[in-house]
């Protein structure tokens, strides 16, 4: 149960389109929030994976024999003891729990140690010696698809996980009739989480038999199914708890540490185990944003109309599904970005390799296009000799308009309000002028790019929610929620939709945050889809109970009519006498299934047949409701070391109406700064597989220097299936950074920068290269 | 090894191994969880703490470096009456997300403002720049700092 912040100054009743500070903010800055990182306990099993550490092969022998003889260590568990499936995974479960065959990456996990201590635990695992027959890995997508490759799963054709081919209008015919052709190849790197929280979680089993997780997860009612699936349990007999995540963008949705946990509890006794994976563990063992190869040749007439469009894209998905075919598949949805494009030919690949897994991370596989297509738009801007941000506003998509896949815009569209917004402001406005500032030895660019993002799970796989809100015999509200608060705030947003709909303070809302035996099943805390779809659960909850209180108040009171009542604060009042009732009492009237109300909301989707393959439908395409922006970046080169500082930052989203302008803005923030990581120094050094920089020291993410302060506007248009008008706000802003700053990089040093992120390094090479272009 | 010191104002004497990382000590044996852990190799910042008054890594001190100390963590802020100007600005202005690396930017700020009581904006970005933080973009913590500083300014001057 947590108990609200009640010491801010803006006592009263919760109002939507307020900035109050967040329910979890004042127990996060005491330091009394409890993670599950937080949860140890008498008598405590520490438990700790043996990694593969070889990139692929095949697993002959594991030796426990020294490690069994290490004071402490409990017990060396392998596959051998597993009875349910030994498989996880989200669409394609090719990911064993631990390797009962073959080893497909270094963080495959070979053994789990249980062990009295932390110190016992790590020598127990130096100590198991693994036996493998090493076999070629394939560490590149394009040359995993060529014939002979090795094979990652022996089953699946040329490595390839997903293919997907999108063709409208007359496809790449269509560049015949195009003026103008703009051809690149681009390339983005592995991205990291790197959430200060790493996978973490605590189980046990409870008296009655069921395996409690206590885990750090985005998904804790399909953890469950995973958890008895892979250990051959009845779903009844696992219980997940969700406290608040120390940040999660992804990487939490699926299983992390939590089947091994399970195994391990299940060998146990009835102590409590803890598995925490360190950094490097993370790093290695995590999965990633997918990294990217991407071929595009964009066709325009000479008036700057968008004409045709050649996508082909290779993601590497490394060697398991995870979410990859998903992540593709919204990549190549996204991949014609925010314009309207008449002929498109669209194909993907998600290929397995021995590289790290890839999966979810916020943007979900379109950061990696958006990039492309934004460049593209300032290349061909630069063909056309025109204006980058007016070619922008001539193709940008409006409500009514098909995007690149076919889809028809039926949701709130405010892209050019968006664009405007950035042509207003005298960053751009003055932008010629600013540049001519740079000191000596320093160039400016400015750089601008149009962002899209679907928000829910597609057209095929369910988007719902089941809010439930309780009248406590206290006479508070306790909401129920079932989508998981990885930081993002949504459990706050529950609370004050909560307080809005039923008259009520912040004190008087609780909250009960997601556990498979509390809360009721509500999806993933992902694709920009926590607050709308639980939201919208939780209006239909709020909304049936407040009928149900005020007519058994008028009941009570003898008043004929509902419309007299009202509640307010803690009761409940008759408007006409002023005559109150205490909720406390109140609730004493109430049965207590009175008390409760619930209510499921399904996410509207996409109803027209565009002629789109079963596995893409199935895969999420299309969406039917998408967020938008445009962001501009103003950039510093330092002409004689290539370093860049990014000096103005500022987009303007449209993401409907803000029901918390503070929680907003922070989602907006947290996506520019995670974008500007991966614009400017994220990326994974990988060696056949090897991860070259699985510390914090050599895998850059922003620091408070490297950041600027952003500028961020709200469009607030209204979007009538949202939640009081909202849209997803959660991912949408991830996609601005890296183009942004890469075409105000090529504005400043004359030259593009096609592969990212645009490090030093890079930049002064191009830099020099087009220097010797002019001398030569 | 027997160690005495100071933590949060309460006068210590714990036996604990020479060795033993401050972070454990806190964590695992005081049970004081809000000091987290998130690198272990000191570059982060999470495990922040103050050692008479000034910033220091809980993970890469050592338990026999406790002796003598004055010791402040997370939970030594405040009272259930009180709250850090510190923490209360950054409840109010947004600077908390997830909120794991909170009580190490918060450690942070408060020696900050000590070293430098009226800091400019670049000023405090330089002084959290040893504190990671995923979630923020950082504005809203520079914001916070930027008010806690005026609060502290205000309450010296009364």
């Amino acid at each position: 149960m947590k108990t609200p912040f009640i010491r801010h100054s803006k006592n009263g009743p919760l109002q939507i389109g307020a900035s109050i500070p967040r329910h979890d903010a004042y127990s996060k800055v005491t330091g009394q929030e409890k993670f599950a990182a937080d949860y140890y306990g008498e008598n405590l099993v520490w438990a700790g994976a043996k990694r593969a550490g070889i990139a692929h092969g095949i697993l002959k022998k594991v030796d426990c024999e020294k490690a069994l003889q290490v004071p402490g260590v409990l017990c060396v568990l392998t596959h051998e003891h597993i009875s349910g499936t030994n498989r996880q995974g989200v669409v394609r479960k090719d990911q064993p729990v631990l390797v009962n065959d073959k080893v497909r990456h270094r963080g495959d996990a070979v053994a789990l140690v249980l062990a009295d201590s932390e110190e016992a635990l790590k020598q127990g695992l130096v100590l198991i010696q693994c036996t493998f027959e090493e076999l070629a890995g394939v560490f590149d997508p394009e040359e995993a698809m060529k014939p002979g490759a090795p094979l990652v799963h022996d089953d699946i054709a040329q490595n390839v996980l997903l293919h997907g081919e999108i063709k409208t209008g007359s496809g790449i015919e269509a560049e015949k009739e195009s003026d103008i052709i703009v051809e690149a190849c681009f390339s983005t790197p592995h991205q990291e989480h790197a959430y200060l929280e790493t996978e973490v979680g605590w189980a046990c089993v409870e008296a009655d038999g069921k395996l409690k997780i206590v885990c750090s997860t985005q998904t804790p009612f399909r953890d469950r199914m995973e958890v008895a699936e892979a250990l051959g349990l009845e779903f009844s007999g696992v219980r997940i708890v969700a406290p608040y995540a120390g940040g999660a963008f992804g990487g939490k949705d699926g299983v992390t540490v939590q089947t091994l946990l399970g195994l391990a509890a299940l060998n146990a006794g009835s102590r409590p185990v803890k598995m925490h994976w360190n950094r490097e563990e993370s790093f290695i063992s995590g999965t990633k944003r997918h990294p990217a190869r991407m071929y595009y040749r964009l066709g325009a007439k000479a008036d700057g109309t968008l004409h045709s469009l050649s996508v082909r894209l290779y993601y590497d998905t490394g060697p398991y599904d995870h979410l990859g075919g998903v992540v593709l598949t919204l990549g190549l949805e996204h991949s014609g970005g925010a314009y309207r494009i008449p002929h498109v030919h669209l194909r993907g690949w998600a290929v397995y390799t021995n590289n790290p897994i890839g999966g979810a991370f916020r943007g979900f596989g379109v950061p990696q296009v958006n990039a492309a297509m934004e460049q593209m738009m300032d290349m061909l801007a630069a063909k056309l000799n025109g204006d980058p941000l007016t070619l922008r506003l001539r193709n940008a998509l409006r409500k009514g308009d098909k995007t690149s896949v076919g889809k028809t815009l039926v949701c709130s569209t405010g892209l050019i309000d968006c664009i405007q917004t950035v042509s207003g402001h005298p960053l751009w406005k003055n932008r010629n002028a600013w540049k001519s500032e740079a000191p000596r030895f320093k160039r400016r660019g400015i750089g601008i790019a149009a962002v899209m993002q679907g928000s829910g799970y597609g057209p095929v796989v369910p988007d719902y929610a089941n809010a439930k809100v309780e009248l406590t015999v206290e006479g508070a509200f306790r909401v129920y929620c079932g989508v998981v608060d990885m930081g993002q705030g949504n459990a706050s947003t529950n609370a004050q939709i909560t307080g809005s709909i039923l008259g009520q303070n912040a004190t008087s809302i609780e909250l009960v945050l997601p556990d498979t035996d509390r809360t009721l099943p509500s999806g993933s805390a992902s694709a920009s889809r926590c607050t709308y779809t639980f939201g919208n659960a939780l209006i239909g909850a709020a909304e049936a109970l407040r009928k149900r209180i005020l007519q058994r108040a008028a009941d009570l009171f003898m008043v004929p009519n509902i419309e007299e009542m009202v509640l307010v604060n803690g009761a409940v009042k008759h408007l006409t006498t002023g005559r109150e009732i205490g909720l406390s009492q109140f609730a004493q009237f109430l049965n207590d299934s009175e008390r409760i109300s619930v209510h499921h909301f399904r996410a509207p989707v996409a109803q027209e047949d565009l002629g789109i393959s079963a596995n893409l439908r199935l895969h999420g395409m299309p969406h039917t409701l998408f967020s938008f922006g445009a962001h501009l970046a103003a950039v510093e080169i330092d002409e004689l070391t290539g370093i860049l500082r990014i000096e103005r930052y500022m987009c303007a989203s449209d993401c409907g109406k803000v029901i918390n302008p503070q929680i907003y803005t922070q989602q907006i923030h947290g996506g520019v700064g995670q974008g500007i990581g991966y614009a400017i120094s994220e990326e994974l050094n990988l060696e056949r597989g090897t991860i070259l920089n699985p510390d914090l020291s050599t895998y850059i993410i922003p620091t408070a220097k490297d950041v600027p302060d952003i500028e961020s506007h709200a469009i607030e248009l209204y979007e009538p299936t949202g939640p009081f008008g909202l849209k997803g706000v959660g991912e949408v802003a991830m996609n601005g950074p890296l183009p942004a700053i890469a075409n105000a990089v090529a504005d400043a040093c004359g030259t593009r920068v096609h592969e990212s992120p645009l490090t030093a390094e890079r930049i002064l090479r191009a830099l020099q290269s087009k220097n010797r272009e002019k001398t030569g | 090894m027997n160690i005495q010191f100071r933590l949060n104002g309460k006068i210590m004497e714990i036996e604990a191994p020479p060795d033993r990382r401050v972070v454990d000590v806190l964590r695992k044996d005081l049970g004081l969880t809000g000091t987290k852990e998130s690198c272990a190799a000191g570059d982060c910042g999470a495990c922040t703490i103050l050692v008479n008054g000034e910033t220091r890594l809980s993970c890469l001190m050592l338990a026999a470096q406790l002796q003598d100390r004055e010791i402040t963590t997370v939970e030594g802020l405040s009272n259930a009456d009180s709250l850090h100007p510190v923490q209360a600005a950054f409840i109010e202005h947004g600077a908390v997300q997830c909120g794991f690396c909170t009580s190490g930017m918060v450690l942070a700020t408060v020696h900050l403002l000590t070293r430098n009581p009226y800091p400019t904006r670049s000023e405090i970005r330089a002084g959290i720049a040893g504190n990671l933080c995923r979630c923020t973009g950082y504005h809203m913590i520079v914001d916070a700092v930027e008010k806690a500083a005026e609060t502290l300014a205000s309450e010296e001057d009364s």
